[in-house]
């Protein structure tokens, strides 16, 4: 399979299959980022989480519809309302669905996937009927499109490093939240022990749901950015839903480097393995070594030691 | 060894003999062959349901990839009647005959070496039940024997409903691709096309389900079942009183599995064609919601599930395309929070107690003019 090509093209080759598994990368991160918090830490499968990743993409969508007939003006700078405005609807649905849900059922973890599957399913079929069953792309700024040559056969595309780096700063500020700021201490505490955490003081019905907010805010961010890289349709999520709690599971639920770990070694193999292969079959390969390693090493790549 | 001495109590009789007269009766006779050949699809379903009363209501191990056993059993089923299908007198105009009719699309020249043992329909026959459970067996002695479980098991089960979904579809040449397995034809010689084969595929079907409600009520009732329940309940306890916990739940996965392959075996074979699109992550859960909505706890619950949201689906999707998916979706939560032992749960609370007081009724009255019978006599 090597056979055919030079050195040099092999390099080049690996260079740009790199870049492009990179930005896969970026959205298997934040995808899965918002799982790792909500199922990570508060052990709530949310078979939801595509459709409020897709929730953020619409809005990107409506933005930068809004935007380009009514404020031309402003156009160039877009995305950034955009993914404010992504991670606040996500948000508040995930934090509305947590209280008129998912509260009740923090003792039954198997059945908060039936009941939110059931929920992608409404979310889903209210995309269709709102949006329509189409898929729709988003209008790029000027400055994000085009590529930057770098060697005469490596070439990257500008909205890709944009997407990069913005993964990168979403990345450092959940960490943040969650290893140095008061209220992630309070989040952590909760999900080691609900009942001291309890007594302590902590409100944990509060941190429960902003926990939950956070992760599909999260997600929401993660569709704005999944809008630069494919277009937004209603069963777009499901598409990304088994992949991103796979990366989360091979991470080590609980730890937010495993996730980041794994998501680097599922993009990076998928993608390396698309250009020798047809993409099915990379896929195939890919999940069936990742479950191969689950059924060797349950725990995933980084274990959290977590008294149950 | 069996426990409880009768092997079906009052109730359970009761659900059994309905059953049977609904089945074997009632719809047959008011039905006509459109309709009952659709029943006996719902029917398929049924099995996968009991099996997972068995794999998730007593061992308490929630599968979401029950989609690739019922797709191993319905492709074994599948692969024999197109090769009987693809005879190389019905095949002579490809330019290569006696292989099936995709593999020719692709440019294939001979039959792929694991489609030759299905030639036989006895070898097919035992691959139906041995491929799913031999895949069972390595995926839950893999997770079972390292305590893996829950949700865990639940997402890898998932994954690998995606992975046969993706291999099945990007392997066109070998497999069939996305349309799956179509235009299959006869059964050593029999059209299963016609009217009259519908017909009697369909009790053939309901006999094998009466066979597999008695086998999983046979587990229910012995030993077996009780450390499935134990097992759910206090794992560690089964654990330290000397079981082999991950013997049990292979044990029950395997069963389910088994199940699940019977019931896309008859699939297959009362619809005509397999395909993917019953295999992946959504028939999968779909599959779970029939148990669900049934009572994960109830046999007889998981074959009406089945039926009933079956039923629901094909006329809510028939005459409201929109509507459909928002009353599944509303269907799975309110199942999930409101009535979490599905229909079952409902019949035992509200209606059981009228049941109860009429035979009771029914009963004193027989004594009282100095006969006495037992409704729901043991089984001994």
């Amino acid at each position: 399979m090597f056979g055919d090509y030079s050195v040099g093209d092999l390099g080049a080759i690996f260079a740009m299959q790199g870049f492009a598994g990179l930005i896969l990368f970026s959205v298997y991160v934040l995808m899965a980022l918002g799982l790792a918090i909500i199922f990570g830490q508060m052990g709530v499968i949310n078979m939801a989480h595509g459709e409020f990743m897709i929730l953020g993409a619409y809005v990107t969508w409506l933005t930068s519809s809004f935007v380009q007939s009514y404020v031309p003006s402003i156009f160039s700078g877009y995305f950034f309302i955009a993914m404010a405005l992504a991670f606040v609807a996500s948000g508040a649905l995930g934090m509305l669905v947590e209280w008129a849900l998912i509260r009740h059922l923090y003792k039954r973890p198997l059945d908060t996937l039936l009941a939110t599957w059931g929920l992608s399913l409404i979310l889903q079929q209210a995309y269709r009927s709102v949006f329509g069953a189409r898929e729709v792309g988003v209008e790029l700024p000027q400055w994000m499109l085009g590529s930057q040559q770098i060697t005469d056969t490596i070439e990257v595309p500008i909205n890709g490093i944009f997407v990069m780096v913005l993964t990168t700063l979403i990345t450092v500020a959940v960490a943040y939240i969650m290893y140095r700021s008061r209220w992630g201490k309070q989040v952590r505490a909760v999900v080691q022990n609900r009942v001291m955490a309890g007594a302590v003081g902590i409100n944990t019905e509060k941190v429960d749901r902003y926990t939950f907010g956070l992760g599909c805010g999260i997600a929401g961010i993660a569709g704005s950015a999944f809008t630069m890289i494919g277009s937004t349709g209603p069963t777009a999520g499901q598409l990304y839903i088994v992949d991103t709690f796979l990366v989360v599971v091979f991470g080590g639920a609980a730890s937010l480097l495993g996730t980041i770990a794994s998501a680097f070694t599922i993009s990076q193999a998928q993608s390396t393995m698309e250009f020798f292969m047809s993409g099915s079959m990379a896929k195939v390969l890919t999940l069936l070594a990742i479950v191969a390693i689950l059924m060797v090493r349950p725990q995933g790549l980084f274990a959290l030691k977590v008294r149950k | 060894m069996i426990i409880n001495s009768r092997f079906f109590n009052r109730s359970e009789l009761l659900g059994f003999l309905s059953l049977a007269l609904l089945l074997f009766l009632i719809l047959p006779l008011t039905l006509d062959i459109f309709r009952l050949n659709l029943v006996a699809k719902y029917l398929t379903y049924a099995f996968v349901a009991i099996g997972l009363v068995i794999c998730w209501g007593y061992g308490g191990i929630l599968s979401l990839g029950q989609g690739v056993f019922f797709g191993l059993g319905g492709y074994c089923m599948a692969m024999f009647l197109k090769l009987e299908a693809s005879s190389v007198a019905n095949t002579k105009i490809q330019s290569t005959p006696g292989i099936p009719d995709f593999m020719d699309w692709n440019q294939l020249t001979q039959l792929p070496f694991f489609w030759k043992p299905f030639h036989s329909l006895p070898f097919t026959l035992i691959a139906i039940l041995l491929v799913p459970a031999i895949i069972a067996f390595i995926i839950g002695a893999a997770m079972f024997k390292r305590r893996v479980g829950g949700v865990y098991f639940a997402i890898i089960t998932q994954a690998i409903a995606a992975i046969l979904t993706i291999l099945i579809v990007g392997q066109q040449g070998y497999i069939g691709g996305i349309n799956g397995i179509t235009d299959l034809r006869t059964l050593l010689g029999w059209d299963i096309r016609t009217d009259h084969a519908k017909f009697i595929l369909y009790f053939v079907e309901v006999i094998l389900l009466f066979g597999c409600i008695c086998a999983a009520q046979f587990i229910r009732l012995t030993k077996l079942g009780r450390i499935l329940v134990a097992m759910r309940e206090q794992e560690d306890r089964v654990r330290f009183s000397g079981y082999s916990v991950a013997n049990f739940k292979i044990f029950a996965f395997c069963v389910a599995a088994m199940l699940a392959a019977i019931g896309g075996a008859m699939f297959t074979l009362n619809v005509g064609f397999m395909s993917p699109s019953f295999v992946g992550i959504v028939p999968s859960i779909e599959m779970v919601i029939y148990t669900a909505v049934g009572g994960r706890m109830s046999i007889f619950g998981a074959v009406y599930g089945a039926l009933l949201v079956s039923f629901a689906k094909t006329s809510l999707s028939e005459s409201f395309p929109q509507l459909w998916l928002f009353g599944l979706g509303g269907l799975f939560i309110a199942v999930v929070l409101f009535f979490p032992n599905g229909l079952s749960g409902i019949w035992r609370d509200h209606v059981q107690r009228h049941v109860d007081r009429l035979l009771t009724l029914v009963k004193s009255r027989k004594r009282w003019s100095g006969r006495s019978i037992a409704v729901g006599a043991p089984a001994e």
